[in-house]
């Protein structure tokens, strides 16, 4: 029996979509502009319907592109709104200039994305590979496992993107957590009003008594240095998500960090993972253990900010970690959450870090279950005992090869 | 050779290249011109239609004795001598004409 965590919460069966509409309902924005796209379409759906039944005040902009879908969240962000947008895959994609433009201007704009795989070739089903591809460009990516993550930091998401000036993104895996239902719980209007609080921006266009020009051209003399900004705002970011996280966990109960940890604290094998297939792992993670296996998981929830100093830390004590990567980077080497993990053991552990295997699984939605996991696991098993190298490529999990 | 003026450092600059409005205040971009307008100040009726046409925000209003918002002159530092002042003051009024700008 799923118990609430917050003395007023109430238990609800609803989609990552649907909660994810819900929470954009309780934080109530002033501008809501989108263009639809599958799996992400009810998002923007359901909100709409909010507002045409005048159950949010909110001035929704029904745009032709979801390159003016951020066009327009980005001026009602300038003019003084607070602006929240949703899409995916195709449609982030379309919208790629205008993201790095949201956070060059540093803009604290929320965005609800669902994780759909990239085309060419078309596909609507889940993979990281639209949020991946865009890792670079400055906004805050917050990964949610589940229906209850992707209410929770959608409601985090507004207070830090506010107090960081940096845009920032929530995502769930396409059709997995978008369409599925699940039970969560959610908390009163006026209790996620009272957390989110009033946007207060510094400043705005609608206040013409103090009339600023913002996105004028740089020269070589300057670019740079807004650039560094923007860098260290990032930086800077992730003391501000775990202040908010904080305050929430005061608040309605849940805890939230950077990522979760799973069985780790005596880990001597452990699996890195973002979004669904984190839940899938604990499953594996618990056979394991009741075998007597010491199998643990990280899975990463803020992966941008990275916070590398962490979990080098977390993983310096494992001996052998496989990183599941839910995107294919083309690099001819490794994908990037991968990258991102084994930088960060190199920097902080130098010739002390574990052992490190990439995969790459689930693209375009293809299936990934307990027994490709356990796979992972045992392989890892192996060359934490010296039994079994640790591959040196990355390697893929249940995709026809030859 | 203009003087430098010291560089901002990431520091010290404003979040998202935000710029304080009013900066044209600084720069003459009248030198620019090839036409200026003349402005007639007998025929002129203050129907401020240059006014609120103008891209510059080069003509000059002022309230009159009575408080009623009239023209008062061309600011010619920013003029840029686009003529639309001259085009679109009404065919009846013609207070605007466009002459050649002199060296």
């Amino acid at each position: 029996m799923v118990k609430t965590m917050f003395s007023k919460g109430k238990i609800v069966a609803k989609t990552g979509n649907e909660i994810m509409a819900e929470a954009m309902r309780q934080i109530a924005p002033d501008v809501v502009a989108a263009y639809p796209i599958t799996p992400a379409t009810e998002i923007v759906q359901i909100f709409s319907q909010f507002v045409a039944d005048g159950k949010v005040p909110t001035e929704f902009v029904a745009v032709e592109s979801e390159h003016s879908a951020m066009s327009a969240t980005i001026s009602a962000s300038v003019a003084g709104a607070r602006a929240m947008t949703g899409t995916s895959s195709q449609g982030f994609a379309l919208m790629w200039e205008m993201l790095y433009i949201a956070a060059g201007l540093r803009l604290p704009i929320v965005m609800a994305e669902v994780n759909r795989a990239l085309s060419a070739p078309i596909n609507i089903h889940g993979d990281q590979s639209d949020t991946m591809g865009a890792r670079d460009a400055g906004w805050i990516q917050i990964y949610s496992e589940n229906s209850q993550e992707a209410y929770d930091n959608m409601i985090q998401s507004v207070r830090i993107a506010e107090a960081a000036k940096l845009p920032a993104m929530v995502t769930t895996d396409g059709f997995i957590i978008s369409h599925c239902m699940e039970v969560a719980e959610v908390y009163p209007d006026a209790d996620v009003k009272e957390f989110v609080g009033e946007y207060k921006p510094e400043r705005a266009l609608l206040d013409y008594k103090r009339p600023f020009t913002l996105g004028a051209i740089d020269l070589q003399d300057y670019y740079f240095e807004h650039r560094y900004q923007l860098a260290q705002a990032m930086r800077d970011s992730k003391k501000i998500i775990l202040e908010v996280a904080d305050e929430f966990k005061k608040k309605f109960g849940r805890e939230y960090g950077f990522y979760e940890k799973y069985e780790m604290d005596d880990a001597e094998i452990a699996i890195v993972t973002i979004g669904s297939a984190a839940g899938t792992t604990k499953a594996v993670v618990d056979n394991l253990r009741a075998k007597g296996i010491k199998a643990g998981l990280i899975k990463i929830r803020v992966y941008r900010p990275f916070p590398a100093e962490e979990i080098a830390k977390d993983l310096s004590k494992v001996k052998a970690i496989a990183v599941l990567d839910r995107a294919d980077s083309c690099s001819a080497t490794f994908a990037p959450v991968y990258l991102d993990v084994v930088a960060a053991l190199y920097a902080n552990c130098g010739d002390k870090a574990p052992k490190a295997e990439n995969y790459i699984y689930g693209l375009g939605g293809r299936e990934i279950s307990l027994e490709h996991i356990e796979e992972v696991y045992m392989k890892l098993d192996a060359v934490a005992k010296g039994t079994k190298k640790a591959s040196t490529q990355v390697e893929y999990i249940n995709v026809r090869i030859k | 050779m203009k003087k430098e003026d010291k560089k901002l450092t990431a520091a010290e600059l404003p979040a998202g290249g935000l710029l304080e409005g009013g900066t044209a205040e600084n720069f003459k971009t009248g030198p620019w011109r090839s036409q200026r307008p003349v402005w007639n100040k007998d025929k002129c009726i203050s129907c401020l239609t240059c006014w609120i046409y103008c891209p510059d925000s080069a003509i000059k209003i002022a309230p009159d004795e009575k408080k009623t918002t009239v023209v008062t002159g061309i600011d010619y530092d920013h003029c840029k001598g686009c003529g639309i002042c001259a085009r679109e003051c009404p065919p009846k009024v013609a207070a605007i004409t466009m002459e050649e700008e002199k060296k």
